[in-house]
This record gives C-alpha cells, sequence and structure tokens, in this order.
C-alpha cells in the first residue's frame, strides 16, 4: 500500500555548517542532501556557505567549488558541465534539472536546496541509482529495426517532412529528470516505463526508416508500460532541455487508436 | 538487487499485455457522453423541485426521459467503473487487496447500475 512517511531510517537530519572564509563578499547557502551507504547514519543536510564573487554562474560550479575548495567528500555526477550528458540531474529547490544550465542567479531567493532525483534509490549523496532507468530503455530496444538490408552504397534514406518528426524528441538526452518527476512513475515504476523511456519509443515509431512500428506499439499496449501516464504533464514542466515527453505519450496513444478504427 | 536476477529481466517483467486501448477508449467515449447526458440531467434536476410526488414520477416516465435517464446511469456507473480502477491499479500494490477491490468494484458498479435501470423501468412501465 501507498506510505505516507519515511521509513526510520530515512528521515532527514540537520547536518554540519560549513561557514564562508571571511572576506567573502556575496555569499549564498546551499543545502545539499548528504547519505553515505558505509555508515549506519540518517541522510543528513549540510549547509555550504559559498562566496558567488569567486565561483561560476551555474549550480555545477558551486557544487564543484564547495568539492574543491571546502568539502571533498561531496558526491555527484558531471562530466559536460553543458547540458548534453545528463550526468548532473538533481532536484534544484524543488525541481529536476541539470546543475551545469541551472543559473544560481535564475533561483528563487534564499538558500539554495540540492537533493538527488526523487524517488530513486540514493547510491551516495546526489547520485541515484538508475540502473532500472537504462534497463528499461533496453527493453523498448531503441536503435533502427528493419527487414530492408540497407542500400549498398549509401545511407537510409528520409523526406526532409520525415525527418522534422524526430525533432522535439531526437534531442533528449536521457538525464531522467522527466521520470523521476513522475508521479505515477514514483508510485508504479517497476512497470510503467516513464516518460523518458516513452519518448525514446515514439522517437522509433515515428521513424520513417524503422519498419517495426507495429511490435512497437504491440510492446507499448499495456495498462502499466504506458497507460500509467494520466497526462499529469510534470514531465513537460520539468525537462531541462524544454522537450514535450507528454505530447509524445499522447501521440502513441492516438496511433494506438487509429490502428483500430 | 541480487537475487542473480538482470536488471532487464525485472524490467521485461511478463511483457506487454497488448491491451489498454479498449480502456482509453471507453473511458473518453462514456466521459463525451455523461457531457451531453450531464446537461440534461441538470434541466431534468431544475424541473423537479416544482413538482410533487406523482408529478415528478410523471416527468420520469415521459419515454424520452426514461431513455436519456437509463443511458445517464449506465454511461456514469461505467465510467465510474473504468476510473477507479486504475485509482486502484495506481495507489494499491498489495496482490490480495488488489485483485479483491478490482472484483468489489466491478460488482458494485455493475448492481448499481442494474438497480438504477431496474427502477426506471418500474417507473416508466409501471401502472
Amino acid at each position: 500500500m501507498s506510505e505516507f512517511t519515511l521509513p526510520q531510517n530515512s528521515r532527514i537530519t540537520e547536518g554540519r555548517h560549513f561557514p564562508a572564509a571571511a572576506g567573502a563578499k556575496n555569499v549564498r547557502t546551499f543545502r545539499v542532501y548528504r547519505w553515505n551507504p558505509d555508515d549506519a547514519a540518517n541522510p543528513r543536510v549540510d549547509r555550504y556557505d559559498v562566496d558567488l564573487a569567486t565561483c561560476g554562474p551555474m549550480v555545477l560550479d558551486a557544487l564543484i567549488k564547495i568539492k574543491n575548495e571546502i568539502d571533498p567528500t561531496v558526491t555527484f555526477r558531471r562530466s559536460c558541465r553543458e547540458g548534453i550528458c545528463g550526468s548532473c540531474a538533481m532536484n534544484i529547490d524543488g525541481t529536476n534539472t541539470l546543475a551545469c544550465t541551472r543559473a544560481i542567479e535564475d533561483l528563487p531567493a534564499g538558500d539554495v536546496k540540492l537533493y538527488p532525483l526523487p524517488h530513486m534509490p540514493v547510491v551516495k549523496d546526489l547520485v541515484p541509482d538508475l540502473t532500472h532507468f537504462y534497463a528499461q530503455l533496453s527493453s523498448i530496444r531503441p536503435w533502427i529495426r528493419t527487414e530492408t538490408p540497407p542500400p549498398p552504397d549509401r545511407e537510409r534514406l528520409q523526406s526532409r517532412e520525415d525527418r522534422a518528426k524526430l525533432d522535439g524528441y531526437y534531442e533528449c538526452i536521457l538525464c531522467a529528470c522527466c521520470s523521476t518527476a513522475c508521479p505515477s512513475y514514483w508510485w508504479n515504476a517497476d512497470r510503467y516505463l516513464g516518460p523518458a523511456i516513452l519518448l525514446q519509443a515514439y522517437r522509433w515509431i515515428v521513424d520513417s526508416r524503422d519498419e517495426d512500428t507495429g511490435t512497437r506499439l504491440d510492446e507499448l499496449e499495456d495498462p502499466f508500460k504506458l497507460y500509467r501516464c494520466h497526462t499529469i504533464m510534470n514531465c513537460t514542466r520539468t525537462c531541462p532541455k524544454g522537450l514535450n515527453p507528454a505530447k509524445a505519450i499522447a501521440e502513441t496513444k492516438k496511433l494506438l487508436v487509429e490502428r483500430r478504427a | 538487487m541480487s537475487q542473480f536476477r538482470t536488471p532487464l529481466k525485472r524490467a521485461l517483467g511478463l511483457g506487454s499485455a497488448k491491451h489498454g486501448v479498449h480502456h482509453f477508449l471507453v473511458q473518453r467515449l462514456t466521459a463525451i457522453a455523461l457531457i451531453i447526458l450531464g446537461i440534461w440531467f441538470v434541466w431534468f434536476v431544475l424541473r423537479l423541485p416544482g413538482l410533487d410526488f406523482d408529478g415528478a414520477r410523471a416527468l420520469l416516465a415521459a419515454p424520452w426521459n426514461a431513455l436519456l435517464m437509463g443511458l445517464f446511469v449506465i454511461a456514469a456507473f461505467w465510467h465510474a467503473q473504468l476510473g477507479l480502477q486504475v485509482v486502484v491499479e495506481d495507489y494499491v500494490h498489495t496482490h490480495g487487496w488488489q485483485l479483491f477491490l478490482q472484483v468489489a468494484i466491478r460488482f458494485l458498479c455493475i448492481l448499481g447500475a442494474a438497480a438504477s435501470v431496474f427502477a426506471i423501468l418500474r417507473i416508466a412501465l409501471g401502472r
């Protein structure tokens, strides 16, 4: 059944405070979720006072500054620092987004709250366990599937109109912000594929070069895999790339209706 | 995690049920029907306060009113069953409870619809 309180060992406690160095000019406090699998302690929130005068503009810059200069034990994922790898997806002031593309000065006033992506198992601090998310991506076999062998002398061609149908879908970087913002995914992630994976599935369903559309639709037509989507729209609201997973899901539902009529 | 099962095995689960469109379609069809029938239902209810018992009975017994009231209760119970089914699927994760509630919801909705239609028929065709 649904649980309305966190288990005893998941309750978050107040952690340590790291004051800014003397002479700091423009101080902003970052409240960072901390949890270490190697000790038996509950998760805690540590407070870091960061001098923005000597810090880059993005939330990720502040995290890197904290790790380099204040507390090297803070753990988070990052790689490209330009919004294309999706590694630094986290919950910033209550919204899932990429730390590398979220400017500190655009955040609402007050302390900046940094938590891992919601409702995922935590590996450590801001690092969620995305094993199941990636397995769900594998389960839809997200690559071109054809009967016809490719032309011997060139690539598979596509009209400009058909290519345009992939716009808004091929840009997805699989950061998992949308899926972990979705209440349906929170309650039923074991069976519901979630917005990110359904967007990927639709990206192949609309691809004019793919010949396995029917099988793809067959595999999605399921009360849980697809129809747990209740058009809550958190996915579209939160997407750091400005994409619309809810539309991909709605288009998939339309195609399923279309092929019956 | 352990249990010697791969993540893909867990993600694939029991595979696709290959159904769900029918539920999706009927939920929307009954919703459209309820919008239309709902407008008639409001008109019907607004006429009731000015009538005594026999007058109200005669109003419901009029062929069009009896017909539309029958359709209204069928659409309403059907739509309610589909919606409650989804609520249970969403939030109830204990297998036994899930099964019990799905059966109970279906039985109660069918009972409610059948009893309503029976009552309407008695009023429309009685005396």
